[in-house]
């Protein structure tokens, strides 16, 4: 499904985020990546949906190899990787379900099915009756789940959440989790950088530690590990 | 439905949205539009213009040439052996069409025919005839009537050659000034106008940054997101070539039948209206929708990099 092998990540400016990252991640599994700041989980993430390329080492995702993948075929690769940003990254004119059904529009779905899994997913994240809200009209932590709506509405093999609960209160963050955690048992693929130590704690998965950009922990049901 | 049905309404549905997202892009620009289409519609108006010029320029030009020839004055003391064999020689020069011999006498009565009545007091030379024997030869190829002629004019028993070398002349230099110029004019506009589309359709791109951003990362292709783009540049083009098309079809018309009417020397035939103010329209339709992709491909190029 994920497996990097080798992998370094140095940036223009010399700075070296990754430095040697070997990992095996399978359909289904949920993952956890913890680490200090600027240890390398964004750097790790980003190479997911190819926003990075790694300088040395081999990346495949669902058996296509990054390093010879065409500039052409990136989008398709990334309509198999939902990405959940801590910005939100949303339209502002755009009502909720325009912000969401513009995804399916992108990749060219036909109205009638943009239609019925908007709805759906809107229906999943609880945001059913907001669907004609505009961003700044609603909360942090109901942005939050319009753009994980977004990621997951064209039903991607991978999600990828760069610290999905950053800014949210505990209650807001244990609904978006409950939100993964219903995908998950459907088969999706969950990979989360996270500081929260709270939700690494109580909802028990892999646990991916990076520190100066190597792996330093690898456990299932795992602990965060860290002081908060 | 079938695969390709499928497929088709996909892209019949996807070209309508690129269409409708061109077309806010325009509106969106506002006055930047308004200075790219006004570019573009300057550049046409000119070029439409100068190809009206040039084209029918070359027209007459033609019709003058193939009128052109050249008339060989014989040497008064050359006796009739010697012209005949000056026929011989003539004729065998590369690029002689024809030679026609032509006497004193007969040169009169043209002269006289031509000049109407007052050709009636040339008649009492007719006893005492001034002119001379005429050679009255043709070029093969019309733009050889100049070297030819000097040819003729350097063989024994000839006094002088006339061809009208200086309206066909300044004819062929004027037309090589208008071409000049024109083209210097017209490339300077087309790199205003293509400058000013790039700029208008930077800003659509730096306005929407966020917007092709997101796409990008939700998997949009690079073509799905050029097109938009393009659409816009073309429109900028498209909409540059109404109002010279217009000028074009109006104005062409008024010109052929007023001035086409007062003239009446043949050369100075004016292409006719149909078809070529219709072949006008479409050169200024096609170079203006060229402009315009023009313009968006060298933005969206430095702009996109997805
Ligand atoms: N675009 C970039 N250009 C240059 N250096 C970068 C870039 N992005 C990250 N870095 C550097 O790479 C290192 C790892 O950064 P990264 O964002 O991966 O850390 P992180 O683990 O996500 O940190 P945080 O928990 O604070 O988000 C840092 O030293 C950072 O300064
Ligand atoms: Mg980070």
């Amino acid at each position: 499904m994920i497996n990097m092998t080798d992998v370094y990540k140095t940036y223009a400016n010399g700075v070296t985020a990754l430095n040697g990252i070997d990992i095996n991640i399978e359909q289904g599994e949920f993952v956890y990546v913890v680490g200090p700041s600027g240890a390398g989980k964004s750097t790790f993430i980003r190479l997911i949906y190819r926003e990075v390329k790694p300088t040395n080492g081999t990346i495949i995702i669902n058996d296509t190899d990054l390093s010879t993948l065409k500039e052409k075929k990136v989008p398709f690769l990334r309509r198999d990787v939902g990405v959940i940003f801590q910005d939100f990254k949303l339209l502002p004119k755009l009502s909720v379900y325009e912000n969401i059904a513009f995804a399916l529009e992108v990749i060219e779905e036909s109205p009638r099915n943009i239609r019925k899994r908007v709805m759906d997913v809107l229906e999943l994240v609880g945001l059913k009756n907001k669907a004609r809200f505009i961003p700044d009209e609603l909360s942090g932590g109901e942005q939050q789940r319009v753009s994980i709506a977004r990621a997951i509405v064209n039903q991607p093999k991978i999600v990828i959440a760069d610290e999905p609960t950053g800014n949210l209160d505990p209650e807001t963050s244990w609904g978006i989790m409950r939100v993964f955690e219903e995908i998950n048992t459907r088969g999706t693929t969950i990979i989360m950088a996270t500081h929260s130590k709270e939700i690494v704690n109580t909802v028990k998965k892999r646990v991916v530690a990076i520190e100066d950009g190597l792996i330093a922990r690898d456990e299932h049901r795992g602990e965060y590990g860290y002081e908060a | 439905m079938t695969n390709i049905e499928v497929n088709t309404a996909m892209k019949l549905r996807t070209t309508k949205r690129h269409l409708r997202e061109g077309l806010k892009n325009i509106f969106r620009n506002g006055w930047m539009t308004v200075a790219a289409v006004g570019a573009v519609t300057t550049t046409l108006l000119l070029v439409a213009a100068f190809l009206a010029l040039m084209l029918n320029l070359n027209h007459m030009a033609g019709g003058l040439e193939e009128d052109v020839q050249i008339k060989a004055l014989i040497d008064r003391t050359a006796n009739e052996e010697q012209i005949q064999e000056l026929g011989t020689t003539i004729e065998q020069i590369e690029g002689t069409e024809s030679v026609a011999f032509s006497s004193s006498d007969e040169e009169l009565n043209q002269l006289i025919e031509g000049m109407g009545e007052e050709g009636n007091t040339w008649q009492m030379f007719e006893q005492d005839n001034p002119l001379r024997h005429a050679y009255i030869v043709k070029a093969t190829d019309p733009t050889d009537t100049e070297a030819l002629a000097s040819q003729i004019n350097d063989l024994d028993n000839i006094q002088e050659v006339n061809y009208g070398q200086d309206v066909i002349h300044r004819l062929f230099q004027f037309n090589e000034y208008a071409r000049t110029i024109g083209l210097v004019l017209i490339a300077g506009l087309v790199f205003t106008a293509i400058f000013l589309i790039s700029n208008t359709i930077k800003l659509t791109i730096m306005a929407r940054s966020r917007e092709i951003g997101i796409m990008k990362l939700v998997g949009a292709t690079n073509a799905f997101i050029r097109w938009p783009f393009f659409i816009e540049g073309m429109l900028h083009g498209v909409l540059g070539a109404i109002i010279p098309i217009t000028v074009v079809l109006t104005g062409y018309y008024y010109l052929y039948n007023n001035l086409g009417d007062q003239i009446t020397y043949s050369f100075v035939e004016l292409l006719p209206f149909n078809p070529f103010a219709w072949q006008l329209s479409l050169i200024i339709l096609l170079i203006g929708t060229f402009i315009g992709i023009w313009g968006s491909v060298m933005s969206v190029r430095k702009f996109l990099k997805v």
